[in-house]
């Protein structure tokens, strides 16, 4: 038996993890559920050795064991399947399983046969058949995730961890994971099943158990609690965040600033939606939904296979994000520091650069004046805390950096701004300030679509909500109909 | 890509040094210089000097050789070719790409150019043909880099071979002479009867053309950022494959100033002349303490970068140093610098 005991772990700001204590049982299938950022992955990091316990303990058979890594968790039997898989997309699937540790020959050379025959009854025993001598990039998804499988299982592994295995499979390839489980349950091995998506959960799992917000909120067999008990567990938080108040529906006008009459790219369905004059248009789904993958391929970012986009009633092609903005469309990216931040520039640099052809002074040099002038407009309206706007972007705090890439694209005065997870990883005082911003823009008449996986903040500060599963919009609520649970209900497959 | 926390450890160890109260304008400013990442090969350039001309000029008896304004002069004279190929390569780098072609069009624009002359050309002219074949190998490795995001290293190889190969074949692998006349540009301008080189004005004049384009035009900003961090760029509306094309076509058209320059100097276009000029171009933009990872990086710190070898290489010759020993000697110094700037940078 796998035991987590009062497990606590803190970042600088927050607590992740608050005392927690669940179990697993050999032979269990225990399924872990929450919103995004619970504290799920969190938790299974901490059982992997990659983050440290800051209170509490884990045991084994009553032992305690402390894993450092994930290479000590995997001989103390216990394997996680991350979201993104940790292939080696080159190398075929033999050579993966055993990489780091290869079988050799006598002569100290790597003995490919025995691996191949090693890996493949190991597969064998799960019952998948899959091309063992492919590069593993030329798998199915699926595929790959049993070559993980297989791995962990020829690691001894007694304790298997998956974390959101199904999210990218067709509904075929779920029920054939969900075999290889049984198979595993049969044999022994305990499986904590992290997923979003309930109706699998009341397949598989044995047990559940409930995170929120770090918290521990319930754990017993899943035949003791409905689906519908399940999404009070997981969203049934307060509101803590103050949110400007809505204004009444009838006050916003039903004017398209933006509207999609047809988007499709690779892994959608076709998606048509409006964006309104004046309104904060919601975007909420759970992970998988590909709500940014949709906004990317909207603004030419990615590729789009079919693209039909009226701007003020009038066709508009958006081939670049360059394009896009021209014409009034911003997309400010969800991951700040990856794609937003230009970490060696200072604050005004980074405000500034989206915004050169306001700032041509003689010669088309850029001119000084104008170039500070703008900025420190924009650190005022945004109320960005710093002594001076020369100083680097990557000394402010988080939710500082924020608001300076919000000013970016406020400067450059664009109809519709598409903010993806605005608020994500900043303090609750610069969220507000955020919230009230967005409002203020709205007011303005700016059409304002907002991404996020913050169920509270869609809910706290949009007028209407599309509810995004698979790549499709599986509902669109406005006024009275705004509530956590109709969106979790809608994400998580509800019809 | 640089590793993002890399960034914002330097960016926070020169930051900090401008938190200090402002007390001392003066100190600030000196703690500012030195937080450059350029100051060490500054450091280097200028205890190298004093060093030579101890050794050189005031240990013995008789007049100096060392530190002459003639030999001076002449330092930035020989150092003219390679920094004007550093101008461009400096455009290059900052996008985080490299441009391995350039000694290769250097020869291959003063090829042509010497074989446009022998043609009957007339000297301006052939000029601007060099320019216009510089221009194009710099199209050339643009667009492939930008259009099919091919690595840089990989096809400014490719330009680079094809470069050298349509001099050798031109000239029938033969320098081509030109009349003495020609080579005016490699020649000394005098004022008040002080000569300047004019291989060096033509240097200062590159260097302050691509000053004003990295600090004072747009362009210049959105090159840094590029190099810095190309998604955030392209989501920020920049025509990211454009900027990369326009460096390319930067370091061409450098390649044929520099190759103009190098006709006029040995009156000749020489299909096997200049190789290995793209690696001194590369220490010199590296030695100014520009990241090779794209984003950050200052173009005088490349004029710096590009002195410190050329007083390397003239010390060395003075001090009676082998060049055998000289090529040592100038790998560990590049060694050397660059390893004091990344550890500076970690503190």
């Amino acid at each position: 038996m796998l035991e987590m005991k009062h497990i606590t772990k803190r970042f600088p700001g927050v607590v992740a993890l608050s005392d927690i204590s669940l179990s697993l049982n050999s032979g269990e299938v225990h399924a872990l559920v929450g919103e995004n950022g619970a504290g799920k992955s969190t938790l299974m990091k901490v059982l992997n050795g990659v983050y440290q316990a800051d209170e509490g303990q884990i045991f084994i058979d009553g032992k305690t064991v402390h894993p450092r890594n994930t290479r000590e968790a995997q001989h103390l039997g216990i394997s996680i399947i991350f979201q993104e898989f940790s292939l080696v997309p080159y190398l075929n699937a033999y050579e993966n399983i055993f990489l780091g540790r290869e079988l050799l020959t006598r002569l100290g050379m790597v003995n490919y046969s025995a691996m191949r025959e090693k890996a493949g009854s190991a597969l064998e025993a799960m019952n998948v058949s899959l091309p063992l001598d492919k590069p593993v990039a030329e798998l199915t998804v699926a595929e790959q995730q049993f070559v993980e499988i297989a791995k962990a299982t020829l690691f001894k592994c007694s304790y298997l961890v998956l974390d959101e295995p199904s999210a990218t499979l067709t509904p075929l390839e779920v029920e054939k994971l969900f075999e290889v489980i049984r198979r595993l349950q049969s044999q022994g091995v305990g499986c904590f099943y992290i997923s979003h998506h309930l109706e699998e959960i009341y397949e598989i799992a044995d047990t559940v158990s409930v995170l929120r917000d770090g918290q521990h909120v319930f754990t017993g067999p899943i035949s003791s609690c409905s689906q519908d008990e399940l999404i009070t567990k997981m969203v049934g938080r307060e509101v803590t965040q103050a949110f400007p108040p809505k204004r009444a529906p009838e006050a916003i006008s039903r004017e398209a600033v933006l509207e999609v009459k047809a988007l499709k790219f690779e892994k959608s369905e076709m998606l048509s939606f409006q964006v309104r004059k004046g309104e904060i248009l919601g975007v909420a789904g759970l992970v998988g939904a590909r709500r940014t993958e949709s906004f990317l391929a909207l603004i030419g970012r990615d590729h789009a296979t079919h693209k039909e986009v009226l701007l003020n009633g009038k066709p508009c092609r958006i081939s670049s994000p360059a394009a896009a903005l021209e014409q009034g469309i911003g997309y400010l990216p969800e991951d700040r520091k990856k794609s937003g931040l230009f970490l060696q520039f200072s604050i005004r640099s980074n405000i500034v650069i989206s915004n050169f052809d306001k700032l041509k002074g003689m010669f088309g040099f850029v001119s000084n004046k104008k170039e500070s002038d703008l900025s420190a407009y924009y650190v005022d309206r945004m109320r960005i805390r710093t002594t001076t706007d020369r100083k680097m972007i990557s000394e402010l705090s988080g939710g500082n950096q924020q608001k300076a890439i919000i000013a970016r694209w406020l400067a450059t005065r664009c109809q519709v701004l598409i903010f993806d997870e605005p608020t994500r990883g900043i303090d609750v005082g610069a969220k507000a300030e955020i919230y009230l911003m967005l409002q203020e823009l709205a007011d303005e008449g700016l059409g304002i679509v907002v991404i996020s996986s913050d169920l509270p903040e869609v809910v706290g500060i949009a007028d209407r909500i599309l509810v995004m599963r698979y790549g499709s919009i599986r509902a669109e609520l406005s006024g009275k109909d705004i509530d956590s649970e109709k969106i979790m209900y809608y994400a998580a497959g509800g019809e | 890509m640089s590793n993002p926390n890399e960034l914002t450890h330097e960016a926070r160890a020169s930051g900090s040094a401008r938190e200090e109260p402002s007390a001392h304008p003066f100190r600030e400013m000196l703690k500012t210089v030195v937080a450059r990442p350029e100051f060490v090969s500054f450091l280097a350039l200028i205890l190298l000097t004093l060093f030579t001309a101890y050794y050189v000029d005031f240990s013995h008896d008789g007049p100096g050789r060392f530190l002459t304004l003639d030999n001076l002069t002449n330092i930035t004279r020989q150092v003219a070719v390679t920094s004007i190929l550093a101008v461009g390569m400096t455009f290059v780098i900052l996008t985080g790409g490299i441009d391995l072609s350039v000694g290769a069009v250097v020869a291959l624009t003063s090829t042509l150019m010497a074989g446009a002359i022998i043609g009957g050309a007339p000297f301006w002219g052939a000029c601007g043909i060099a320019l216009l074949v510089g221009i194009a190998c710099g199209a050339f490795s643009g667009f492939f880099v930008a259009r099919f995001s091919l690595p840089a290293i990989i096809v400014t190889l490719a330009m680079m071979e094809m470069a050298r190969g349509l001099g050798l074949l031109y000239s029938g692998g033969n320098p081509l002479p030109i009349s003495f006349e020609f080579g005016f540009l490699a020649r000394n301008f005098t004022v008040n009867g002080f000569p300047v080189p004019i291989p060096t004005l033509i240097m200062l004049a590159m260097f302050l053309i691509g000053y004003v384009i990295l600090n004072r035009l747009p362009i210049g900003r959105y090159i840094y950022a590029v190099g810095g961090n190309e998604e955030a760029a392209i989501l920020s509306g920049i025509r990211t494959r454009h900027i990369k094309m326009f460096v390319y076509v930067v370091s061409g058209f450098m390649a044929a100033v520099a190759g103009i320059i190098q006709t006029a100097r040995v009156t000749s276009g020489q299909p096997n002349s200049a190789i290995g000029f793209e690696l001194d171009a590369i220490a010199a933009v590296v030695l100014g303490g520009t990241s090779i990872a794209g984003g950050r990086g200052h173009i005088v710190g490349t004029l710096i970068g590009a002195l410190l070898l050329g007083v390397l290489n003239n010390a060395l010759n003075m001090l009676e140093i082998s060049p055998y020993t000289q090529r040592v000697v100038k790998g560990v110094v590049i060694l050397i610098a660059v390893l004091i700037g990344v550890l500076r940078k970690k503190k």
